[in-house]
């Protein structure tokens, strides 16, 4: 199976590969997926006074297509507001990167991840975590 | 040196340019057919057909007379197994096989037992291969076929086949071995072995796809297999349809060459193999799977912990290897040839096989332990796993969300 330009090109650059502060309050993280499967990834998000995401980071283990998928959600994270960032659809990941039907899954992820963190966040800052529709997977 | 790097011998090897030049004229000028009895065209044809079976048989040790040419060795294995069980019911209907075994006799065996067949799926040991104490006490006096891989295609490991033959024929059964990995890389006698039945296929020893053997013994005991195909009885009646005679011609020719520079090229690959293993395993969290004492010269399986198969392939770009892990096959499940083991499923994602053939050169192994080695790093950069198991933090202690 032949990989999509823009995959290939995530995974041969990844954006923001790295480790932010787990403890500190401005730092939301998401580790989703499992070994068993192949895939885990560890989102993560810095959040400043305005609920607007400074930075993210991110770290996975998994195939090129999951690599590229965090890597992408990591550079759309950036500069939005933690509600806007709840809106990016796994679809839209899949979309952008060409994803082949075998490899949905990793977009999925990737959303998991996103939600994952900004709960993360959201209980850290005494707020409730949003009720997230059961993983479809 | 060219890139990329051929590393998948054990899927399939190029044409050796020796064979591909016997095989020439039996396209063109030597087209007849083996079959044709009354005219010259038909005899040359025969010849070439006729040399090629003295030479699979050398190679084997057997006559010309037991081997029956097919279109490689996924149908000689569906020959042999459906073919003994259909001629040997009245005897029995129990055949014994490996959890580890190809999907060419997996699946064979699957469909005999929709068809009545009580089919015993043995489990390996840690090292791959099966516990001869095992076999024995699942033979039965209903046991008509044992039916064991001689090399393992997914890590190399070769069975204990001379043991494992005379336990079948202590109990009465035959003993069969698909030995497509096997056959041209280590001496393969089927007297010496006690081997009933042997399939192997010619595009895994450097001749042409779509060819290939079912070695059928005629004496002490004479074995008869119920043909799958039916037509004009040739191969004996055993398998009906027009002789593949370019084919047959470069299997004989890949069987000759294989035979006589067998040992040279077992030596020379299984030090280049031992290199690229050492080196690899030098490297943290690094695992050989499979027995590395009984195995084929020419395959490293290596699991490089913390990191993904698939992903660690493409960071390998130059390089043209296979992976255990499930995402590069349509089901999402790992290797069960590794899973066999009792490897843990992120081991078996974690695997990587390494198959070394004729045209390796001991520069492209150096190049491929540079590559392997630069593409686990970078990998295990960008690995939370890695990340948290340099920390400390036991991943089994992890509540991982399933999905």
């Amino acid at each position: 199976m032949a990989y999509s330009e823009k995959v290939m090109e995530h995974y041969t650059n990844p954006r923001n590969v790295g480790t932010l502060d787990k403890n500190s309050k401005s730092v939301g993280t998401g580790l989703v997926g499992a070994p068993e499967c192949g895939d885990v990834m560890r989102l993560q998000i810095e959040v400043d006074e305005n609920n607007v995401i400074t930075d993210a980071k991110f770290k996975t283990f998994g195939c090129g297509s999951a690599i590229a998928s965090s890597s992408l959600a990591t550079e759309w994270l950036k500069g939005k507001t933690v509600d806007e960032a709840m809106t990016i659809d796994n679809m839209d990941i899949v979309e952008e990167l060409a994803l082949p039907p075998v490899k949905i899954h990793c977009s999925v992820l990737a959303e998991d991840a996103i939600k994952s963190a900004i709960n993360d966040y959201r209980v850290k800052n005494g707020m409730d975590p949003i009720a997230l529709p059961k993983s479809h997977h | 040196m060219e890139l990329p790097i051929y590393l998948d011998n054990n899927a399939t090897t190029p044409l050796d340019p020796r064979v591909l030049e016997a095989m020439l004229p039996y396209f063109t000028t030597k087209f007849g057919n083996a079959a044709s009895r009354n005219h010259a065209f038909g005899w040359v044809a025969e010849e070439g057909v006729d040399y090629a079976r003295e030479q699979a048989a050398k190679l084997i040790g057997c006559t010309e007379k037991e081997i029956i040419f097919t279109s490689g060795a996924t149908e000689a294995d569906n020959l042999g197994i459906k073919g003994v069980f259909e001629m040997y019911q009245d005897k029995g209907n129990h055949i014994i096989t490996a959890t580890t075994e190809h999907k060419a006799v997996l699946d064979t065996c699957k469909h005999l037992e929709k068809l009545g067949a009580k089919v015993t799926y043995l489990k390996v040991k840690e090292d791959g291969l099966i516990d001869l104490a095992e076999l024995e006490a699942a033979m039965t006096e209903q046991t008509i076929l044992v039916t064991i891989m001689y090399g393992n295609n997914e890590i190399g490991v070769v069975q204990p086949i001379k043991e494992i033959a005379a336990i079948a024929h202590k109990f009465g059964a035959l003993f069969m071995t698909d030995a497509t990995q096997a056959v041209g890389k280590i001496p393969v006698d089927v007297n010496a072995d006690g081997i009933d039945l042997l399939a192997f296929s010619a595009h895994k020893m450097y001749g042409p796809k779509g060819v290939g053997v079912l070695y059928v013994r005629r004496k002490n005991p004479r074995v008869k297999v119920t043909a799958q195909m039916d037509g004009g009885g040739h191969e004996r009646g055993m398998r009906s349809g027009t002789l593949n005679v370019p084919g047959i011609v470069g299997l004989g020719k890949a069987c000759e060459l294989c035979r006589l520079e067998m040992d040279a090229e077992a030596t020379r690959l299984s030090a280049l193999r031992d290199k690229l293993e050492s080196a690899l395993t030098v490297m943290e969290e690094s695992y050989v799977n499979g027995n590395t004492q009984h195995r084929l010269p020419h395959v490293a399986n290596i699991s490089f912990k913390y990191v993904e198969g698939e992903g660690l392939m493409m960071a390998m770009k130059d390089l043209a290897v296979s992976s255990g892990s499930a995402c590069t096959s349509a089901s999402l499940e790992p290797s069960y040839v590794l899973k066999s083991l009792g490897l843990s499923d992120d081991l078996a994602h974690s695997s990587i096989r390494f198959g070394l053939g004729r045209f390796t050169t001991e520069e492209e192994i150096d190049y491929a332990i540079e590559n392997t080695k630069k593409a686990v790093n970078h990998l295990r950069d960008l690995s939370p796993l890695w990340e948290m198991f340099k920390e400390g933090i036991d991943l089994s202690k992890i509540e991982w969300a399933e999905h």
